[in-house]
């Protein structure tokens, strides 16, 4: 038992489990709190989601609205835990997430491009974001946290001034893509069939999860990926095999960055959401990309079921009964669970000392 | 001195003792430190000093052993407990706030604190005003700690026992980071307190400081007491005596060397401190020919790892150059100089020599992982090629270890975590191979290996550069030593020709010679 316990990747398995757990538990109380008639149904509703529905084909249909905005949230988990294992807290994925989104927004509706250009826009513009924090790292020894949130902001305000000439007059919300550029949307090649025809489910489903199997490559079979984790582990030792370290923080914030915009393309060019040009908060995808990758273990094919899990507890939020709560609740509902799955890490760590403390207590009876 | 005290002595340490897993750290020690004294503790690295000041300063506990204070027994189980017997210490590392000023550093943990929990500055700065006066202690308390010399910072920490007016003052070390003129004033210091009645107990392997100072000097010995001397009494030569002894340990078999060709060539090298403002190493130069072994003997800090920072490319240099193979590598990188012949055994195994959470075939190939062998053109690592490598290297080299090629370095003892460094390093044919403090930790065991491995390369032709604190490695192992002492080479030495109580006063800095640079 205790060998299966020390296996690591039953101890993430485990640690992730918990900490689900333990966020539905308070948020259940939250709810008990603020109104306990409706706690128990409403809890039950955010576990649901999209069961909630009655008629089986309401609910793949709403499940394909889960999966359309599941798809971005594994690029920015991608992107966090990338440049995590090679020991940086890139924060601005939030920030290259909104560049991204502005890229292919502007492309699509300004300048009537494909959607294969229009993504290769929002990879290469959040990369370059991604790039400025790494060579303030490098270079300038700027904590890449701060640059981040630094950047977070000024790309939000200027993706909204920049977006704000493509948006529709009497609303602050850009133009719909399927009206003004068909062409930019991506291809749903066949898979809304799947969905009860919802369009909303395209190949941003293929392409996020081949995206997750290719970083897995990358970092577990590469000489890349050797080196950054090197990086990452013990950056002495790194500069000491002689890698070239302001090189592989570069190299990792653009890629880093890369994803994140990914990310931003996957959503906005299925034409599920707009963007809104007077919105003042960043969007909360690169933020919830970061307990993702947590509750994930740090693991690219984790992030891929992590970030199902969370994109499911947020959508299920909207079923919360509004007679008992204000339509507020959900939100926060939602974020306290997310909030609780960044624990997965410190819940590890307990699990791990706990094992150690009952196995000295074995030795020393022996 | 004024006031008769009830005892002799101001601290009694009486046959101490204090055993780690594996080491007997301190073996039966006894210190007596007398009022208005400046007695001084001195041996080698390992002798023990540190341990017998944590078990003073209640850092440790000691299983046998009594602690007296003018007479009476105390118990000291923290360093709070030492500071309330007023004993005080200044540690090698200063613990200094740096974006505090001199005055914030001083008072902090006892701030004066009025009836609104305000800070009372003033009362403190005139009573840190009117010590500084008093012992000749010149500072500027409104200075911030980063902005001054290291100079001033050590007296920041003096200033900071007394105005916690602590009667047992320690100096750990304390000249190791000064200039030759602030260690004189240093000295001017350190008689000042005494003369108003403090203790002092200087903790040093500086041969000439303890005779300049000290009163009294007692001395350990890999974890023994050696005796205490009065200095008026003594010598360097015999104190060095006794702080190295006599016996050698084990002799390393080789056979004369024959030196070939110059293959490694510093010249003037100098390379800046990160610790103080002075250069760690000051204009160094000496060649290292293919067939032998060089040795670089030197107390710890004397810029040995910062000469070798500069050598292996990890820092760079503020003047002079390297050449290699007759080719210069002043400027060339790191990797440029791993894959030009240049092996280096790391001082600080887990710091550079390993990544930790790597497994041990990782680690095999920390310097190599580019190569063909290991990545294919696409850059996708060669499993297999690196299992079985590592599998050779495990066999060849006698690592030890539980899963073999795939248990993550971290779980391997120290040992054998070296031996693998070893035989990455070693097999990867070097034309110079730079090993420093390759033994340290190691039983005795795993350092007769390693010395065989060193002898190895050098009769298979290779230059090998071996840097090493330990006195009997440095007559046992090289060829040749070269003393460094204060950033400079001070003397070289025939290891055949010379004895340890020479070395020893090389090594502290009591004779120099112009060594000539052939």
């Amino acid at each position: 038992m205790r060998k299966v316990m020390k296996n690591a990747a039953v101890q993430a398995f485990l640690a992730s489990i918990l900490c689900i757990l333990l966020g539905l538990l308070i948020g259940y109380i939250v709810l008990l709190f603020i109104n306990p008639k409706g706690a128990w149904e409403s809890i039950l509703n955010i576990i649901k989601n999209f069961f909630t529905w009655s008629r089986p084909s309401s609910q793949i249909k709403q499940l394909g609205n889960t999966m359309a905005k599941t798809m971005p949230l594994i690029l920015c988990s991608l992107s966090i835990l990338f440049a995590y294992k090679v020991g940086l807290f890139n924060i601005g994925a939030a920030g290259q997430y909104v560049a991204g989104s502005c890229a292919c927004l502007y492309a699509a509706l300004a300048w009537g491009w494909g959607w294969l250009p229009c993504m290769l826009f929002a990879v290469i513009t959040a990369a370059l974001l991604g790039a400025v924090s790494g060579f303030l790292k490098a270079y300038c020894n700027v904590n890449e946290v701060i640059s981040g949130i630094m950047l977070n902001w000024i790309s939000l305000y200027t993706a909204n001034t920049i977006l704000a000439n493509v948006k529709e007059t009497a609303s602050p919300y850009t133009l719909y893509l399927n009206k003004e550029n068909p062409g930019s949307m991506l291809p749903t090649a066949g898979l809304d069939g799947l969905f009860n025809g919802n369009t909303n489910v395209t190949i941003a489903v293929p392409i996020a999860i081949i995206t997750a199997i290719v970083i897995w490559f990358i970092l577990s079979k590469t000489k890349l990926g050797y080196e950054l984790k090197a990086t990452g582990n013990n950056k002495n030792a790194a500069k000491y095999a002689g890698m070239a370290q302001n090189r592989n923080i570069i190299l990792t914030l653009v890629i880093s960055g890369a994803l994140a915009g990914l990310g931003a393309s996957l959503l906005y060019q299925t034409g599920y959401m707009r963007w809104e040009c007077t919105q003042s908060s960043v969007p909360s995808m690169g933020f919830n990309g970061i307990a993702a990758a947590f509750l994930g273990g740090l693991h690219p094919i984790g992030a891929i079921f992590s970030s199902f899990f969370i994109q499911h507890i947020t959508d299920g939020g909207q079923y919360v009964n509004t007679n008992f709560y204000s339509s507020q609740i959900s939100d926060v509902i939602s974020s306290v669970i997310i909030y609780l799955c960044g624990f997965v890490l410190f819940i590890k760590l307990t699990m791990n000392k706990l094992i150690t403390k009952s196995e000295e207590k074995k030795g020393a009876k022996q | 001195m004024g006031t008769p005290h009830s005892s002799e002595y101001a601290i009694e340490m009486l046959h101490i003792t204090k055993r780690f897993p594996g080491i007997i750290a301190n073996d039966d020690i006894t210190l007596q430190l007398r009022h208005g004294e400046i007695h001084a503790l001195l041996g080698e690295n390992g002798a023990g000093k540190s341990t017998l000041m944590s078990v003073l300063f209640g850092l440790y506990q000691a299983e046998e052993g009594t602690i007296k204070k003018d007479g009476k027994e105390v118990q000291i189980n923290s360093p709070n407990d030492a500071n309330e017997l007023g004993i005080g210490m200044v540690h090698q590392h200063f613990k200094l706030v740096e974006c505090f000023t001199v005055l914030d550093n001083i008072i902090m943990g006892v701030e004066p604190v009025g009836t609104m929990g305000f800070l009372q500055k003033k009362q403190a700065r005139e009573k840190v005003i009117a010590l500084s006066e008093k012992y000749g202690l010149q500072v500027d308390p409104d200075a911030k700690i980063e902005d001054i010399t290291v100079g001033m910072q050590q007296r920041t920490e003096i200033l900071k026992m007394l105005y916690r007016d602590n009667e047992i003052l320690i100096f750990d070390e304390p000249t190791a980071v000064l200039t030759p003129q602030e260690i004189e004033e240093l000295m001017q210091i350190m008689r000042n307190l005494v003369a108003e009645g403090k203790s002092i107990l200087f903790i040093s392997h500086k041969l000439a400081e303890i005779m300049a100072v000290a009163d009294r000097c007692t001395v350990l010995r890999k974890g023994k007491y050696i005796g205490t001397v009065e200095t008026k009494d003594t010598t360097m030569e015999e104190l060095s005596a006794m702080m190295v002894g006599r016996n050698v340990n084990f002799h390393v078999e080789k056979k004369p060397a024959t030196p070939g060709e110059v293959v490694l060539e510093v010249q003037h090298m100098t390379v800046a401190s990160k610790v103080h403002n002075n250069n760690a190493v000051k204009d160094v130069s000496f060649k290292v020919r293919r067939g032998e072994i060089v040795c670089i003997a030197g107390i710890d800090g004397n810029g040995q790892s910062e000469l070798v920072y500069g050598l292996t490319g990890l820092e760079p240099l503020a003047g002079g150059s390297i050449l290699m193979d007759g080719k210069d590598i002043t400027k060339a990188s790191i990797r440029k100089r791993s894959v030009s012949g240049m092996s280096h055994i790391p001082e600080d195994r887990h710091k550079h020599g390993l990544v930790l959470d790597y497994s041990l075939e990782y680690n095999m190939i920390l310097q190599t992982y580019f190569e063909s062998k290991f990545t294919n053109r696409i850059g996708f690592l060669r499993r297999k090629n690196i299992r079985e490598f590592s599998d050779r290297l495990i066999d060849q080299f006698d690592v030890r270890s539980g899963q073999g090629s795939i248990t993550p370095a971290r779980a391997m003892s120290g040992g054998n975590q070296q031996k693998a460094i070893i035989a990455r390093e070693i097999d990867k044919q070097p034309e110079v191979l730079v090993a420093v403090q390759p033994t340290r930790g190691l039983d005795v065991g795993a350092i007769e290996y390693i010395h065989k491995q060193l002898v190895a390369q050098r009769d298979a032709g290779k230059a090998v550069l071996l840097i090493s604190l330990e006195l009997d490695e440095v007559m046992d192992v090289p060829d040749r030593i070269l003393v460094m002492y204060e950033g400079e080479i001070v003397g070289e030495l025939d290891p055949q020709k010379t004895t340890q109580e020479e070395l020893g006063l090389y090594m502290a800095g009591a004779k120099r010679d112009e060594v000539k640079d052939e």
